[in-house]
Order: structure tokens, then sequence, then C-alpha cells
């Protein structure tokens, strides 16, 4: 005993202490083994995600209210999706939150590849301006939510001197959070200052991906950079691209905290995005039922886009 | 030298041909970017009534048959 070592002293007393339990453990398979390290997971996993998803699914069939939860539960079948599938309102509200995923997955895809495309050159301090370029992406969206409401001021606001000076228009002439056809702009160029840095680095993460010998049997090959880029640099960048756009678009389709913060779904409901309305019916109007039918069809929606991009990112990558 | 006038490689069915995860798959892709589409678009309320069970159906198709054989 004494000629043992000091670790196979420890693990011969703790073999010695619970000799059942040793004797237990190394009887399970490796398969029983497995599933006892992953039902805690699991059972965490059914707890927070399947059964809240199943829960509403049920209250979106019954007309139950969280702040009556003692009135008796009535099953109305289908009433609350006929409703909402037949609401010009919550159509309307379908088309905002259209505008403002395709815009800003737009103007992020193509900014976000420029930029990315120019800093993969390595110029001379190009970490410096990544890190610059990244800084919006780290703030919290209810940081940047307050700080361009106050730079969209049209008496205070930067962004209104900004316009004015490249356009020679009065900065207090319009209001890019009061006015009907600016609003949905506004709220689109916020989330482009905020998410481009990410699709850039996405973006990046592609272009660093291709071999350099492939540009070089190129030039090899006398093909001019426009070739270059259109037959190595965007194929082979492609599935980053689409992830980046997965990514943007379905976070912009339930887009909450960003747009409650700057408009409110205001003025009118010109910028009142699907999540807004769904939050008024299911915290203002406390219509429980109604809105969980409503989330159903935003959940179902998301999960196709979902489908659809998961299956056009494995076709570019078998490319 | 033996030639011979049957191959062995069986030639495939119609149902064989259509049945298969690529084509069923495209099929449901396409329904749920129609659905999508109609969900969003400004033009008819009767194409946004029928979007989400138009959505609903490509979706259920598709997890269904992303398990049928490749």
């Amino acid at each position: 005993m004494n000629e043992l070592s000091a670790s196979s002293r420890i693990t011969y007393r703790a073999v010695m202490v619970r000799p059942g339990v040793a004797r237990r453990i190394r009887g399970l398979s490796d398969r029983t083994l497995a599933w006892l390290f992953i039902t805690p997971t699991i059972v965490l996993l059914l707890a927070i995600n399947i059964f809240p998803l199943l829960w509403t699914i049920y209250l979106s069939f019954t007309n139950y209210r969280a702040n009556r939860a003692n009135v008796p539960t009535i099953w109305l079948g289908a009433d609350w999706y006929q409703s909402i599938l037949t609401d010009p309102d919550i159509w309307a509200a379908m088309q905002v939150t259209a505008h403002f995923v395709i815009w800003t997955v737009v103007i992020e895809t193509v900014i976000g590849f420029g930029l990315a495309f120019l800093i993969d050159k390595k110029f001379r301090g190009h970490g410096m301006w990544t890190t610059i370029i990244l800084l919006p992406m780290m703030l919290s969206p209810a940081v940047v939510g307050n700080f361009w409401t106050f730079l969209y001021q049209p008496q205070i606001g930067l962004f209104n001197y900004v316009v004015a000076f490249f356009t020679g228009r009065d900065a207090s002439s319009f209001q890019m959070l009061g006015d009907v056809r600016l609003s949905p702009w506004a709220i689109v160029i916020v989330d482009a200052w905020m998410w481009t840095p990410y699709v850039m680095l996405i973006c990046l993460a592609g272009l660093r991906s291709i071999p350099d010998y492939i540009y070089e049997a190129a030039e090899v090959d006398r093909a001019s950079k426009w070739r270059q880029f259109w037959s190595i640099t965007l194929p082979m960048a492609l599935p980053f691209i689409m992830l980046a756009v997965l990514f943007r678009g379905i976070e912009n389709f339930k887009m909450f905290d960003m747009v409650n913060l700057l408009t409110g779904g205001g003025p009118g409901s010109t910028t009142e995005v699907a999540s807004i309305t769904l939050k008024r019916a299911a915290f203002e109007s406390w219509r429980t039922g109604y809105s969980s039918a409503f989330a159903i069809i935003l959940f179902v929606t998301v999960f196709g886009l979902a489908n659809i991009y998961v299956k056009a990112l494995n076709k570019v990558k078998s490319r | 030298m033996i030639l011979d006038a049957n191959p062995s490689i069986a030639r495939r069915g119609l149902a064989d041909r259509v049945l298969r995860r690529g084509p069923l798959e495209a099929v449901a892709t396409m329904i749920i970017a129609a659905g999508v589409v109609m969900l969003m678009q400004p033009f008819s309320l009767v194409l946004y009534s029928w979007s989400f069970a138009t959505t609903l159906f490509g979706t259920v198709m598709f997890t269904i048959v992303s398990k049928v054989r490749e």
C-alpha cells in the first residue's frame, strides 16, 4: 500500500468507501450510462420548450384569459385562427413585418458582404477597423433603441443634422419617428446599423475559408478580378451568406424589443410588426387564447422558413 | 464473348423515381415558400386567409418527407 502513488491511493480509497456503488456503475452498459447523462437535459428541454409549446397549442383553441384564470375554459375549436386569418389589421401587421424583414436582410447582406470583402484585404489597421465596426452589435437593443430615439429627435438629433448637411433641407422639417412615411425606414436603418457587423462577421468567416491556391490557379489561367469574384469568391462564400440571411430573417421576423423602444408600433400602426401586435393582444387586451393562436401561426411560419433555408444551405454546401 | 441482352440493373418505375426525398422535399419547400408569400403579400385577403394552412401543410410534408429514403 505504501508503494502506491498518491493518485492511486485516492482511487483505491474511493472504491473501498462505496464498493456497492462502484460495482453497480461498472455493471452499466455504455448505452445506459449515455441515457443517464442526457436524461437531465431531455427533462429540462421538455419542461421549458416542449411543454409550453403544447400548452400554447391547447390554449389557442380555448377562450382562456390569463387575467381571469378562474373563469371556466371553453373549447372554441379553430375560431381564433379563423378570426386572425380574416382580420385586415393583422394582415396589415404582416405587411409591416414583411417590409421590415425584406429591407433589413437585403441591406445588411449587401453592406455586410461588402465590408467583409474590404476587411479581408488585410490592409494596415484592419484589426482595429474590424473591432470598431463590430461595436454596434455588442450593444444591448434597449440601449440602441434609446439612443437612436435621441439621434432621431428633430430638434436636437444628430441624424437630422447629418441629413440636412447633405441634402440642404431644414433639420427640423422632418421627423423620422413621427412621420408615417419615414418611420418604417427609421427602424430599418437602426436594425441595419446594429446587425450589419454580424452579417459581416459571418461573411468574413466565409471569405477567410477560401484557400489561396484557388486564386493562384485562377491567376495562372489569367482570370480577371471580376471573373474571380463571380466564379470563386461568391460561390464559395454563398453558404455563409445563406446562413447570415437565415439568422437575420428569422430574428427580424420576430423582432420586438428595438421597435417597441423606438416607435412602440407608431405613428398609428405604421411600424406595428407582428410581435408588437401579439404582445398587445396577450398583455394589454389579455386575450390569451387569441394571442396563442397568433403565436402558433408565427411559429409555423418561422419553422417553415428555417426548413427552406437549411435545405438551401445543404444544397449549396454539397456543390 | 457473350452479350447480355437483359441488363442486370432493373428499370426504375415512376413511383421509384418520384417518391424520393429530393423531389418531395423540393415540392414541400415550394409549398412553404408559397405559404409565406401568401402571408405577407399586400394584394389579396383570400390568399392571406389560406396562407397558414398552406405553410402548415408544407411544413408537415417537409418533416415527413425528410425521413424518406434518398
